[in-house]
């Protein structure tokens, strides 16, 4: 579904990852952990089109995706939930959602309805400007508003962050709903008992490289101690 | 007493002339930060296109100006994205430096085309109609048609903004373009429409400028002032504001002539800086940023 081959990225002359080759199959979730630091979130922002990066170091479902505006990456279905979950301070919660569906073709199985029946705390505040939402309900209306797009890969960028463990909860329990409909999803976390737990395969990243990956269940927690913090 | 009501109401009504000037301006800079230093030319320029429309096709002015919208909104969209679009990015200094090129280009080219004569776009008995209040006052017919566009275009404005999905692009553009891209929205595309809506906005200015008072093609830079003061008096990104703003202006205006006419743009400009003294966010500030 989505690939990478010796993905670069570049801030000014400080370079952030130094050639991941990584993969997201079709329906799979897959995991990114790491450190602070370790090119997460640079990863997403390149994939996404928010950093440059050369056009075969991206594909989506075998086309070339590199280095695209991201408004037509977007629209060729790849949504992100951004870190620090971004909603529109100016919007309420119904229109952030609605924002969502801008780029989307007709059709697919994400609608408001879906999505207020998967948080339904976000159907009783519809109405509310997303800035008087609690931090996790904001994180339920950013994951919705990604989904509104009906996109083909879910990109999730540390939605357990500042969050309390029953939250986090909550919101993980979301994630078998959107597997169900066929959506691929990358989860970076930092969190790494639930990256752990929901993912089907892990990647560790560490200085820019992938330094582990991996099922879950075939790696041991001193292999992942080592990938993570870069000792042994 | 009579006197003085009716400076209060011609006063407010030459705000609705300045909150037409200012409608565009505000629209632009609320939705993509751009402060546009040429905004004043382009209603001179709107004015002589409608001009162009009205002489050519001996039609009145409304109707010209009816003509002149879509190819001023075509115009609008086209100096964006072609021009005003690359100069946007984290430093605000291109953005001005090119729109008063633009300015200095729009001035001179109207010089060079149409001479530095006054014109006026002549809207026949409308010109000198008034309506009879009793008691001595009367309310020209033309400053509250100005007054009434003004209202009604910011009500459209608004309805534009908070009932449609473009408005609602416009607002998640303005709030953070950079996630608003990842909602698929072209942003490039997004700033064109809004200066082809800004510059329908001033194809309505050119109109009231037209019919009410000569113009030249070197007035632009003063339109600019009052409209940039409205803006501010009102808090920027907010349109009702805008409309407040112009109003504050045209009072001030009004009421300093009625003391001492000398007094007439001195004292719109005074009102500015006592409410940027008092209130430097503006009177009705957006709550965001």
């Amino acid at each position: 579904m989505l690939e990478t081959r010796g993905l670069t990225a570049f801030y000014g002359d400080f370079q952030a990852l130094y050639g991941i080759d990584a993969a997201l199959g079709a329906g799979e979730t897959v995991a990114i952990i790491g450190a602070n630091g370790a090119g997460k979130s640079t990863f997403l922002k390149a994939i996404t089109g928010l950093l440059p990066c050369p056009p075969d170091a991206v594909r989506l479902e075998g086309a070339a995706i590199g280095g695209l505006a991201p408004a037509r990456i977007a629209r060729l279905g790849i949504s992100l939930v951004p870190e620090g979950r971004k909603l529109f301070p100016s919007l309420t919660v119904e229109e952030n959602l609605l924002i969502g569906a801008h780029g989307r073709a007709p059709g697919g199985y994400w609608n408001l309805a879906r999505v207020y029946g998967l948080f339904p705390i976000l159907a009783e505040r519809r109405r509310v400007p997303s800035t008087s939402l609690s931090g996790g309900q904001q994180q339920m209306a950013a994951i919705g508003r990604a989904l509104m797009a009906n996109p083909r890969v879910l990109l999730c960028d540390e939605i357990s962050l500042g969050l309390a463990p029953i939250v986090i909860r909550d919101i993980y329990n979301a994630i078998p709903a959107i597997r169900a409909e066929g959506t691929s999803i990358l989860l970076v976390e930092q969190d790494i008992v639930q990256a752990l737990a929901v993912a089907d395969r892990v990647y560790c990243f560490q200085e820019g490289r992938v330094s582990l990956s991996g099922r879950p269940d075939a790696l041991t927690r001193e292999q992942i101690h080592a990938a993570y913090f870069g000792t042994g | 007493m009579t006197a003085w009501l009716d400076t209060l109401l011609q006063g407010i009504m030459l705000g609705g002339l300045y909150a037409l000037f200012a409608a565009g301006l505000s629209l632009i800079f609320g939705i993509m930060r751009l402060v546009n230093l040429a905004h004043g030319d382009l209603i001179v320029l709107a004015a002589f296109v409608v001009l162009v429309v009205t002489t050519a096709l001996g039609l009145d002015p409304f109707l010209a100006a009816l003509l002149a919208a879509p190819l001023l909104f075509a115009f609008g969209y086209a100096l964006q994205h072609l021009l005003l679009n690359r100069t946007l990015g984290r430093d605000i200094l291109p953005p001005l430096l090119v729109t008063f090129g633009l300015s200095i280009i729009v001035q001179n080219g109207l010089l060079q085309g149409f001479s530095a004569d006054s014109r006026r776009l002549g809207a026949g008995a409308l010109e000198t109609q008034s309506i009879s209040l009793g008691g001595g006052l009367a309310l020209g017919v033309m400053p509250l048609l100005t007054l009434a566009s003004a209202v009604a275009g910011i009500l459209a404005l608004n309805l534009l903004f908070y009932r449609t999905s473009l408005g609602r692009a416009f607002r998640a553009t303005s709030d953070d373009p950079e996630t608003a891209q990842l909602m698929g929205i072209d942003n490039r595309r997004i700033f064109a429409l809004a200066m082809g809506v800004a510059m329908t906005v001033v194809t309505v200015a050119a109109l009231y400028l037209g019919m009410r008072a000569n113009f030249d093609p070197t007035i632009g830079p003063a339109r600019l002032i009052y409209a940039f003061e409205a803006v501010i008096i009102g808090g920027l990104g907010s349109l009702w504001g805008t409309l407040a703003g112009g109003i504050v202006i045209g009072l001030a205006q009004t009421i300093g002539a009625r003391i001492d006419p000398e007094w007439q743009i001195l004292a719109g400009h005074l009102a500015f800086l006592v409410v940027l003294v008092l209130r430097p966010r503006g009177l009705f500030p957006r709550a965001v940023d």
